[in-house]
């Protein structure tokens, strides 16, 4: 069916106000009155505050509120980001008597100026009764481990599943691989930091702007935090500057509220670059143990899985990442006999949070990396090793019970087989003379990735369509646009759905007063769920329009389209306006008529995003330094609904995960628990002349649960890049890396230190 | 906002030298992208008195001395030093050393004196100058004294400026007869926006016979301050270019380089880098000379 | 309160600053020039960038006191006209735009790069935009906008 709108390269409806600088952050409000909040943090990693004095603080001119544990409510809450109930672990406070992290949350202040409140930090004075700090997650499980959460055991949650007989599975198999791989710490870095402005307002509501990934879900966890009714709090998401699941979370709006409640001013609330990096969320370090049983014919009859994952000094999703994890690794290679276990652990460390792809970009690490070793061992092309296991339309996984509907797998890796010259240049690079001090390498790695998060937590979004008298569309949603385009493909549905052009279409989102309820940006779920949400609004619309026409023009509905803005009959001729008709229907003697509807959509199923990333790279043996020459991204994404919108997902997407494999990684103090790199000079995200080219194909297969066909692309990109160039490493040098990221040192180390 | 009680803007270096004696304690200031930065991470922050050098057109100049020598006043930034046609006929090395800083933003506002005075051993500028037997003029309440770059560098972050004495320029000889090549690698793990992890910036004339006739090595962030390999050079000196020469060289500066181990790099890394990257830097800058293989 | 006379975006302002207050908080704060953006405030990240008698700078590590008599342009000032500029547009259509907070650092960088040179190489591209970070584009189709600028459009020229 060909369409219009849909699949076509619309420019962003938000192109105009972000090029020229128009376009609003919460940054970029100022209300008369504004106090500025800061937070003072913990300078030990953990500890009981034994005294705590905001004597001379308060006395300060110019400071308006000061909260300690001792003023605040001492409701414990999850800061997750799911919807309501939700089974991680009630483990913070807006404050607390105890401090988990070095940058935890002690203070807060708001003050006159910034320079104020930070002055009023300095003044407030605090007497820590340090308790021992645990950095390893391995430490924390000991017997004689100090409890970081009490009564937990340092236990923030665990899991495990078996499907068939996987002893049985090992003991028949004809080899058993088993080894280990760990994943470092990352940090999301979205260049707007985390930021918020609370107010009281005139009813005496509870009023925050903030950069956030769930309206919806923000304005919940705050009223649990504080113990506000959720009637008396109103979330307004302002344009967010980058989110990439750091801002799926509840981590500063609850103190904001409680800094604007006791000062009755609005407060202005922005984490400094540093304090973003430690204090709001981080990706989880893993440590993850494969054992997988292979037949002669290369095929594999066994897996199993052992996680640990470091969670730091709080929750947060905590488990919820291992469990994600789990159903992943049942889906990519389906194997009869399967085990898995997790574990996930608090350490003194920073919070680890979402971060896109949720997990898989540390499991597809340890996964493909082990792929890749496995064939290696039984002398088998790695992409003739994948082919006989991978999964197939058809297969159903055992955790989730999700079928797969549609699956471009085979054809993305024959394809980045092809494009890529791999068995040439497999074959020519793992025989290099060693004549020069450069080695190239080619690899590659396939993901799996779901498109929402049925049936692990509730799935739900809604959408509202109002057709003004002059056909000007507004759409309202409740789900979030963090950058990745989701009000332009909202808008291009609804061009779609009604024949009119998209910028008819009016987006007004993120409002918890004025927009109906959705739960977020997060699972790359928008365009799958909330796309079928707005698709069925719209349908409505469309439905009450057409019904219009056909009472003014006499005509059967079913004769009349709705296109380029115009009802036409069958034969193309345009008959009336949609802005006339809009118009005559609104203002009608006899029978006026509001066209606006609701809708929403749960969706009772799943489907699965797949690709193949394929990495070229090359390997400086005498400094151990890899350059990243290409990577080739192929994608079965379903239906591209905006090309252009999409390949950008894709090319951010590489970009994280050419940093997660070579250079990016919060490094902290071992036995202080500080973060020692928490700014952008020493965390290295890459520059522009750090990129590989790049190279982006889809797969356009048609899954038959979405609105258009589409499935899941906002994360998936960035999972198989980093043991895509892993694997390339192999390829050039013979060696096997199995921790991330590959620092030029550990690759030193690996060349020149191994006797 | 940072802490700044108060801000002279100098137009002179007497001025500069009368407002240092007048506010002890004030700091000068010029491209302000290591000060400023260091400021803000100050803590307790109590207010700085700053006198700034960004309006002294005599610090600013690059030119050519009456003895033939290339004078590079202390204001100038990087990216004066990239695009600059005097140095890229004269001395075209230091343009690409230049290249390597930063970002084009840092290039506009950083100064060549700023990043000596600052004293990191991780200084960009530093090994290249050290290479090229760069002298610095420094001048103070009793005048002006000249002194060879290679005294400048103390220990880390500290330098050899006295009481109330300010750097005015880096004069660096050229040589009269024949080509003098260079090379500057800066080994970090990004391409722009970094620091260096080790660098090194090699500088060497040969004669006719391709015989390296001088040779100079000095290294970044491989001892408490920026180094000269004098061993190495010695060595190297009069020497015929082999791949076996660059392998002892690289040996021997090794053995001078003293870095040491921190969460940015170890010491064993260190020192493997040095042997690289001399190695890489002499032959590299034997090329630019005109040399063959 | 030291007062300074500078050009904005072509207009003259005098304005009283602080000795501490940034280029950033001149402009955000006195000027309500919001678009120039606030990511790290050590000049590492390029989201403050504006240009400085024609070079960027970051505007978070550059005093207010020192454009005194210099002229600044900023993200607003790409607009005068009220017509996106050509280097706008093309960021719009290549799809260079994605969360936008980094964009306005970006937009100084590559027009300073094109006053300097027209058709500058990919390899010139990406060291005139080398000192701004963006987490969301992998730099990909900023670059390609750049190279990709309508330098014979009519319509909206750079300005």
């Amino acid at each position: 069916m060909g369409y219009q709108y849909v699949g076509k390269n619309i420019n962003r409806i938000d192109g105009f106000a972000k090029v020229t600088g128009q376009a609003k952050y919460v940054g970029d409000m100022n209300m008369p009155g504004m106090l500025y909040g800061k937070i003072l943090r913990s300078t030990v990693a953990h500890a009981i505050i034994d005294k705590i004095d905001t004597e001379k603080a308060s006395q300060l001119k110019g400071v308006h509120a000061i909260l300690t544990y001792e003023n605040v409510p001492q409701n414990r809450y999850t800061s997750t980001g799911h919807p309501y109930p939700d089974d991680t672990p009630l483990d913070t406070m807006v404050l607390d008597r105890k401090v988990r992290f070095v940058g935890d949350a002690v203070a807060a202040v708001a003050a006159d100026t910034p320079e104020i409140a930070e002055k009023a930090l300095e003044l407030i004075e605090i007497e820590y009764r340090e308790l021992p700090g645990i950095f390893d997650p391995e430490e924390a499980l000991k017997g004689k481990a100090v409890e970081i959460h009490e009564g937990t055991g340092n236990i923030a949650g665990q899991s495990g599943y078996e499907f068939g007989d996987v002893t049985a599975g090992f003991e028949k198999a004809d080899f058993v691989f088993e080894e280990e791989f760990k994943t470092p710490i990352v940090q999301h870095c979205p260049m707007e930091t985390h930021i918020s402005i609370a107010y009281i307002d005139e009813n005496n509501r509870l009023v925050i702007h903030s950069s956030t990934q769930i309206p919806h879900t923000l304005r919940r966890l705050v009223s649990q935090a504080i113990g506000l009714p959720i009637s008396k709090i109103r979330v307004i998401m302002a344009c967010v500057g980058g989110g990439f699941g750091s801002k799926q979370d509840l981590c500063q709006e609850a103190i904001n509220a409680l800094l604007a409640f006791q000062s009755r001013r609005p407060v202005l609330l922005e984490y400094s670059r540093e304090e973003d990096m430690v204090s709001s969320r981080t990706r989880h370090a893993t440590t993850i143990k494969l054992k997988t049983g292979v037949q002669k014919d290369g095929r594999i009859i066994a897996r199993s899985m052992t996680l640990l994952s470091n969670t730091g000094a709080y929750s947060s999703h905590g488990h919820s990442v291992a469990l994600n994890m789990g159903g992943q690794f049942a889906t990519l290679y389906s194997t009869d006999n399967i085990m898995f276990e997790a574990k996930t652990v608090y350490t003194n460390l920073p919070i680890a949070g979402a971060m896109r792809a949720y997990g898989i970009p540390q499991l597809n690490f340890a996964i493909e990396s082990h792929m890749d070793n496995i064939a290696r061992k039984l002398n088998l092309d790695p992409i003739v090793f994948r082919r006989k296991n991978i999964c197939k339309v058809g297969d159903i996984d055992p955790v989730n019970r999700i079928e797969i509907k549609s699956c471009g797998l085979e054809e993305a890796i024959t394809l980045g087989e092809k494009l890529t010259q791999w068995r040439e240049k497999r074959s020519v690079y793992a025989s290099q003379n060693s004549g020069s001090h450069l080695k190239r390498g080619i690899g590659m790695a396939c993901f799996s990735y779901a498109c929402c998060c049925y049936p692990g937590i509730e799935e739900v979004a809604s959408a509202r369509v109002m057709i003004g008298e002059d056909a000007a569309v507004s759409l309202f949603l409740g789900s979030a646009e963090i950058g990745q385009g989701s009000d332009t493909i909202f808008a291009q549905i609804v061009a779609e759905e009604l024949g009119v052009s998209v910028d008819n279409i009016n987006v007004i989102a993120g409002d918890t007063d004025v927009c109906p309820f959705d739960l977020g940006a997060y699972a790359s779920r928008q365009a799958y769920v909330t796309g079928t949400a707005v698709k069925k609004a719209a349908a409505l619309c469309k439905r009450d329009l057409l019904c219009g026409a056909s009472k003014f023009l006499g005509v059967s509905d079913a004769s009349l389209t709705l296109k380029d803005n115009w009802v036409m009959d069958e034969a193309g001729n345009k008959l009336m306006s949609i802005a006339e008709l809009s118009k005559r229907m609104h203002y009608n003697l006899e029978a006026p008529t509001m066209i606006a509807h609701d809708a929403h959509f749960s969706p009772q199923e799943n489907a699965i995003t797949f690709g193949a990333t394929f990495a070229e790279i090359e390997v400086d043996v005498d400094t151990g330094k890899i350059q990243v020459k290409k990577i080739w991204s192929i994608l079965d994404a379903g239906k591209i609904l905006n090309p252009k919108l999409a390949e950008g997902q894709v090319h951010g997407g590489i970009s994280m995960g050419v940093g997660y494999a070579l250079s990016e990684e919060l490094l902290y103090d071992y036995t202080t628990g500080k973060i020692l790199n928490n700014n952008l000079l020493d965390y290295k995200l890459l520059t522009a002349l750090d990129m590989p080219a790049m190279e982006v194909h889809f797969i356009e297969t048609n899954d038959p649960t979405s609105p258009f066909g589409n499935k899941s692309l906002g994360e998936p990109p960035t999972i198989s890049v980093a043991p895509a160039i892993r694997n390339a490493v192999l390829n050039a040098l013979g060696m096997e890396f199995n921790e991330l990221p590959l620092r030029p040192e550990k690759v030193f180390q690996r060349l020149y230190c191994n006797a | 906002m940072f802490n700044i009680k108060e801000h002279f803007s100098a137009t002179s270096i007497n001025e500069t030298i009368r407002l240092l004696q007048d506010y002890p304690g004030a700091k000068l200031i010029a491209g302000g992208t290591d000060l400023l930065v260091k400021m803000r991470k100050a803590s307790p922050k109590c207010p700085v008195s700053l006198i700034s050098l960004r309006e002294i057109v005599e610090l600013s100049q690059i030119y050519l001395t009456e003895t033939g020598n290339l004078s590079i006043g202390a204001t100038v930034t990087f990216d004066e030093i990239c695009n600059n046609e005097l140095i890229l006929e004269k001395m075209p090395f230091l343009a690409q050393v230049a290249a390597t800083i930063g970002g084009p933003q840092l290039r506009n506002m950083a100064t060549v004196g700023g990043n000596l005075c600052s004293g990191a051993p991780s200084a960009d500028s530093a090994p290249a100058l050290l290479a090229l037997d760069a002298r610095l003029e420094l001048i103070g309440p009793q005048g002006k004294r000249l002194l060879d770059v290679k005294e400048f560098f103390l220990g880390p972050f500290q330098v050899d400026l006295r009481d109330n004495e300010i750097l005015s320029c880096i004069i660096i000889p050229l040589s009269s007869e024949r080509a003098l090549g260079g090379y500057y690698y800066k080994y970090s793990m990004r391409n722009a926006m970094d620091i260096a992890t080790l660098s090194c910036a090699s500088v060497c004339e040969i004669d006719a016979k391709n015989c390296l006739k001088s040779v100079r090595i000095a290294l970044g962030t491989a001892a408490p301050t920026p180094i000269r390999c004098f061993k190495a050079e010695r060595f190297a000196e009069g020497q015929q270019f082999s791949k076996e020469l660059l392998e002892r060289v690289a040996l021997i500066a090794q053995s001078e380089a003293k870095p040491r181990s921190s969460w940015r790099a170890s010491k064993e890394y260190r020192l493997h880098l040095v042997k690289v990257l001399v190695a890489r830097t002499l032959k590299q800058a034997y090329l630019n000379a005109g040399g063959v293989i | 309160m030291p007062e300074i006379n500078c050009y904005v975006n072509g207009e003259l302002k005098n304005i009283c600053v602080d000795y501490g207050e940034t280029l950033l908080m001149m402009l955000r704060n006195r000027l309500g020039l919001t678009g120039v953006k606030k990511g790290c405030e050590v000049g590492e990240c390029g989201a403050c960038t504006v240009l400085v008698d024609g070079k960027p700078v970051t505007s978070c590590i550059y005093l207010a006191l020192w454009v005194d008599g210099k002229n600044v342009l900023t993200v607003e000032g790409l607009t005068a006209s009220g017509e996106l500029s050509s280097l706008q547009q093309s960021f719009v259509e290549e799809g260079a735009v994605q969360c936008g907070f980094c964009i306005p650092g970006f937009l100084m960088s590559a027009y300073a790069l094109l006053k300097k040179k027209k058709h500058p190489t990919e390899t010139e591209i990406r060291n005139g935009i080398a000192g701004n970070f963006c987490r969301c584009t992998g730099y990909e189709n900023i670059i390609r906008a750049i190279k990709n600028v309508n330098q014979t459009s009519t319509k909206a020229k750079l300005p």
